[in-house]
């Protein structure tokens, strides 16, 4: 236990110290957003409508920006090795990556998105659906995306071949994401579409970490 | 599973039966189209689209099948190191692909008479697309490595992952209410389909799964070719 | 085709061309492949006949 979080806390502080990268993470998800507002034009029906598809997408591809580096640095100075010496599982190597990803850019746009939504004209009774929803999501998001990143540890383009890999696998997240958001703005239960969420989520957390081990086993040999 | 593991083997096995299964794919083809389009009755609710499953339902079939077979040599090149295991898994995406895009667009084209639309964004086209999205990340992934090797094991990894979408495209006529018609042949309790129907469907079916295998055999003596290239490329150089 | 020709015919014609075009591009890959590695060994390339202890034997 105390080696997962030695390994949580080293990518944090990474994290940190690179504060760059994180920040452009966020910054990206922020600007992306007040695009469409701006292309658009001011119709407020107009763009609470697509205000849910608008925060999920940007959140998504987002995402997608970060997870290239998740592994590669470590796979190019050889501190994917250690980390396989270290006794540690890989599948549980990779699960303290994704709860770092999560961390640094997951917690970020939770608290992002709310303000974002104001900016989109999001209905009012739909703010707890956006941020339960995205609560639920983004940990799935991580986690599919640490398959990704374990498997193109040293691929050509491996920015946009993750983003062509684990997009695909992120639609349900996106479907039942914005599902919630627009069910909410009807006056509808966001229930099943939460629960949908949190099943995905219940899946993806032993799940995904033993594919993204695989990954790494193989990227080692 | 060792004996067509050696590719001489597999090789000679393969080029004997291969214009066997291609003839047999010509007259699958030439019977079964005729079958289809001019002996097959239209159907009472669905008129003359009806001839449009005959292309579109195998078509899904294969797309299916191309991937559990993808999924099984990659299962048995991560666990057995066949090597030709791995050429099997490269060679089957593009065809699945393909036979995935005739389902999607064939099925596009038999939506737009019978339910008012090309597209619906339901569970079943949905996970179709997503299975034509996996097939083209796997064929990205095994060739986006410098050492070959490293894609095939890679790209094994990401087809077993995938394999969650299968049940999702199978049931998902059953879990959720959609305008997709469910199952009519692969269903419990027996096909519900009429027999003069049945004949060309399983007519197209079989050419279609002949093709299939026509299509590997050739597609992994490409990559077989492709790979003693390689080496003799690099007994060139040392010459 | 009862009025629905135009539906018909493109989903034939569509399934006809992803499988032919499939069929072409795996056959005309295989052959240049197979005649480039005919060609290379005529060369006397090939590293079986060197040494004979090749372990790929293809």
């Amino acid at each position: 236990m105390g080696r997962f979080w030695a390994i949580m806390s080293r990518d944090l502080t990474l994290a940190r110290r690179q504060g760059a990268d994180l920040a452009m993470t966020v910054s990206f998800f922020v600007v992306v957003v007040v695009l469409f507002p701006l292309g658009l034009g001011p119709t407020p029906g107009q763009l609470a409508e697509i205000a849910p598809a608008v925060l999920w997408v940007t959140a998504l591809l987002a995402a997608m920006l970060s997870f290239d580096r998740l592994f590669q640095q470590d796979s190019e100075d050889g501190g994917l090795d250690q980390l396989a010496l270290s006794g540690l599982p890989l599948s549980v190597v990779a699960l303290a990556k994704a709860l770092a990803h999560w961390l640094t850019t997951g917690l970020p746009m939770i608290v992002l998105a709310p303000v974002l939504a104001i900016t989109l004209n999001l209905d009012g009774d739909a703010y707890w659906a956006l941020i339960l929803g995205f609560i639920l999501g983004t940990p799935i998001v991580s986690l599919f995306g640490t398959v990704g990143a374990a498997l193109v540890v040293g691929a050509r383009r491996a920015g946009v071949l993750v983003a062509l890999i684990v997009l695909p696998l992120t639609i349900p997240v996106l479907i039942f994401g914005t599902l919630a958001i627009d069910a909410a703005a009807n006056g509808l239960s966001i229930r099943v579409h939460l629960l949908m969420l949190a099943a995905i989520l219940a899946a993806a957390i032993p799940l995904a970490p033993m594919a993204a081990g695989a990954a790494l086993r193989q990227a080692l040999e | 599973m060792h004996r067509f593991a050696n590719p001489t083997r597999f090789l000679r096995l393969a080029n004997a039966v291969l214009p066997w299964l291609g003839g047999l794919t010509a007259i699958l083809f030439g019977v079964g189209l005729y079958q289809a389009l001019v002996i097959s009755p239209a159907d009472y609710q669905q008129g003359e689209t009806v001839r449009i499953m005959y292309v579109h339902v195998p078509a899904a079939w294969a797309a299916l099948a191309g991937y559990a077979s993808l999924a099984i040599a990659s299962f048995t090149f991560l666990v057995w190191r066949h090597p030709l295991a791995d050429l099997a898994a490269r060679a089957a995406s593009p065809i699945g692909a393909g036979f995935t895009a005739i389902a999607l667009v064939t099925g596009a084209l038999w939506g737009q008479p019978m339910w008012g639309t090309w597209w619906v964004w339901d569970a079943r086209l949905t996970s179709v697309l997503i299975l034509f999205f996996l097939y083209l990340g796997h064929m990205a992934l095994v060739n986006a490595f410098d050492d070959s090797d490293r894609g095939g094991r890679a790209g094994a990894v990401l087809a077993l992952v995938g394999v969650v979408n299968l049940p999702i495209i199978k049931f998902s006529v059953d879990w959720w209410n959609t305008l997709h018609q469910p199952a009519s042949v692969l269903r419990m309790g027996g096909p519900k389909i009429a027999g003069e129907m049945m004949t060309p469907l399983m007519m197209m079916a079989g050419a279609y799964f002949a093709l299939f295998g026509v299509l590997m055999i050739l597609r992994i003596r490409s990559l077989l070719a492709a790979r003693r290239l390689r080496q003799l490329r690099l007994a060139v150089q040392e010459i | 085709m009862g009025g629905y020709a135009a539906y018909i015919w493109p989903s034939y014609g569509f399934t006809a061309l992803v499988l032919v075009a499939l069929l072409i591009s795996a056959w005309r890959t295989m052959r240049v492949r197979e005649s480039e590695v005919e060609r290379l060994r005529g060369l006397g390339a090939d590293p079986r006949r060197r040494d004979g202890t090749s372990k790929d034997a293809v």
